[in-house]
């Protein structure tokens, strides 16, 4: 495995929702290999279209690792899924409510 | 909650009447319940489908102009194509006595299918309604669906793809099996909507679809079948599924131009089987494809070895072919497009395996550009008009200029020995 995937080794045990933010940040970028650093990434800013400028693919890769990471399964049939797509602190905001690891 | 023939039929009855007069219907509905009544409504009413790969406004341009009389039916309240939009209407009335299930003549102007053409218009492939079902039933057979059992589809791929619309909507109804209206994106989605109806069921899907589902590890819920098509599923990943399915695992192969042609098993052999009557032939170095229910002799976007009558080999695309995610376009309309932005001096888009990559990740496209004018946030932003997002470039390189060899023409290899340069100094 090339060291792209390393992020996911980390314990993970972040102690701020800013902390988290980052960490997630630096998990989107690793998985998705995107040219920007994690303090880049305007935290409010929409992963989806315009903003981040991610597609289907790419948040389908992202759901991946979060439920790998976190233990969240993401579903698309939920009232929320527009919101935690909305931003890079909304999708944090989910992870903390929702992770069982 | 079930639909049953007869809520469909005044589904359609209703639909029918609120299409209006043109001869053109922009089927842009998301639930596949809705798109299926639509495509029915349409049917019925002597008007065509046009089946577009994407919506960006540069397309929906285009295909004004190829129909200026074209409406959209949108299911979403936050649609935005810039055409007629016509909600799709709700509130069903059941009647005492259900309207008869039509009759559509097999000659009939069903659907047009778009591929991006080399000049920036998109190509328009006219199917009838007879060689479509025809295609479709002999799918049925090949997947092995007995004529006499009704299975319930799931899809996790557009109707208004060509895989979607002939594997999930023209299957069911061409075939007698009941369709899933949902399109189920996540793995959990997935599997629930899978669990969710009868068996037999079968799971219409894609690799990128699939590996997120095995990757999930989520619970799988038994299927009957799975079916994959839009790009080659490694053969790993093909036995991964049917193991943890527990099922026959069968991949489809096609292109827009021609519909479906030809099924394998990945997991018993490389070969492809193709539909009776479809017949390969080689002619300086491209493959054509004809017979059957294509509707004309096609150039297929692939390179294909004929190995015997009705078998082949898949070695991957054409060099100008571009495939991501099932959405098909090539190098030369992206270029089109890409120098088609004011400020762009000269620009190219290439095949490029990034190695910073995961190997499992979707291989994309990268471009370079000059334009000394512009920054990358503006060329995207006007490349997002013009083109599907899965085509915008990763990455996007600004150079001084492109590579060009003394004759003007620009090695692919050229290209990305450039972009590796780029990204070490970077």
């Amino acid at each position: 495995m090339s060291e792209k995937v390393s992020p996911l080794r980390q314990p993970t045990a972040p102690a701020s929702p800013a902390a988290l933010v980052r960490e997630v940040a630096g998990l989107i970028i690793a998985a998705l290999n995107l040219d920007v650093a994690p303090a880049d990434i305007d935290p409010d800013a929409p992963l989806y279209g315009e903003g981040l400028g991610l597609d289907s693919i790419d948040i389908l890769e992202i759901a991946l690792v979060v439920s790998k990471q976190y233990g969240v399964q993401l579903r698309a049939d939920s009232e929320e899924n527009e919101r935690i797509f909305g931003s890079l602190r909304q999708l944090a905001d989910h992870i903390t409510a929702h992770r069982t690891k | 909650m079930p639909i049953l023939a007869t809520r469909f039929l005044a589904d359609l009855t209703r639909v029918a009447q609120v299409l209006g007069a043109g001869a053109h219907v922009l089927n842009a509905c998301a639930d596949r319940y809705h798109f299926t009544v639509g495509l029915a409504a349409s049917l019925v009413s002597g008007k065509v489908s046009l089946l577009p790969s994407t919506h960006t406004p540069e397309v929906i341009r285009q295909l004004t102009a190829f129909a200026p009389d074209v409406i959209c039916l949108t299911d979403q309240a936050d649609c935005d194509i810039d055409l007629p939009r016509v909600p799709f209407p709700g509130g069903a009335t059941l009647t005492a006595n259900p309207a008869p299930v039509p009759a559509i003549d097999t000659a009939q102007l069903a659907a047009c299918v778009f591929t991006s053409g080399s000049t920036g218009t998109p190509l328009p492939y006219r199917k009838t309604w007879g060689r479509l079902i025809a295609c479709v039933r002999e799918e049925g057979k090949r997947l092995g669906l007995s004529a006499g059992t009704s299975c319930a589809i799931v899809a996790t791929v557009p109707p208004q793809h060509m895989y979607g619309f002939e594997s999930s909507v023209l299957l069911a109804l061409g075939c007698g099996h009941a369709l899933c209206a949902e399109r189920p994106f996540y793995p959990a989605d997935i599997a629930a909507v899978l669990a969710a109806v009868p068996r037999p069921r079968i799971l219409i899907s894609t690799p990128i679809h699939l590996r997120a589902l095995l990757e999930s590890g989520i619970a799988l819920p038994p299927a009957d079948l799975i079916v994959s098509s839009t790009a080659a599923l490694a053969q790993q990943l093909a036995a991964e599924v049917e193991q943890r399915f527990n099922t026959r695992l069968l991949e489809i192969y096609g292109s827009t131009e021609t519909g479906q042609i030809s099924v394998r098993r990945p997991t018993h052999t490389p070969e492809w089987r193709l539909w009776p009557g479809v017949t390969l032939s080689v002619q300086d170095g491209e493959t054509w494809a004809q017979g059957g229910h294509i509707e004309q002799p096609t150039r297929m976007c692939d390179v294909l070895e004929v190995t015997g009558p009705g078998n082949f080999l898949l070695h991957g695309r054409v060099a100008d072919l571009v495939n991501i995610g099932g959405k098909r376009s090539s190098l030369a309309y992206l270029n089109h497009q890409l120098n088609s932005i004011p400020g762009v001096l000269d620009g190219a888009f290439f095949h490029f395996d990034d190695p910073r990559a995961s190997q499992a990740s979707v291989a994309r496209v990268a471009a370079c550009v000059v334009a000394p004018e512009l920054d990358a946030a503006g060329v995207v932003q006007e490349l997002r008009r013009r083109i599907d997002p899965v085509f915008l470039p990763r990455p996007l390189l600004f150079v001084a200029r492109l590579p060009r060899n003394s004759t003007g023409k620009l090695p692919q290899e050229a290209l990305r020995s450039l972009a590796a340069t780029h990204l070490k100094s970077a």
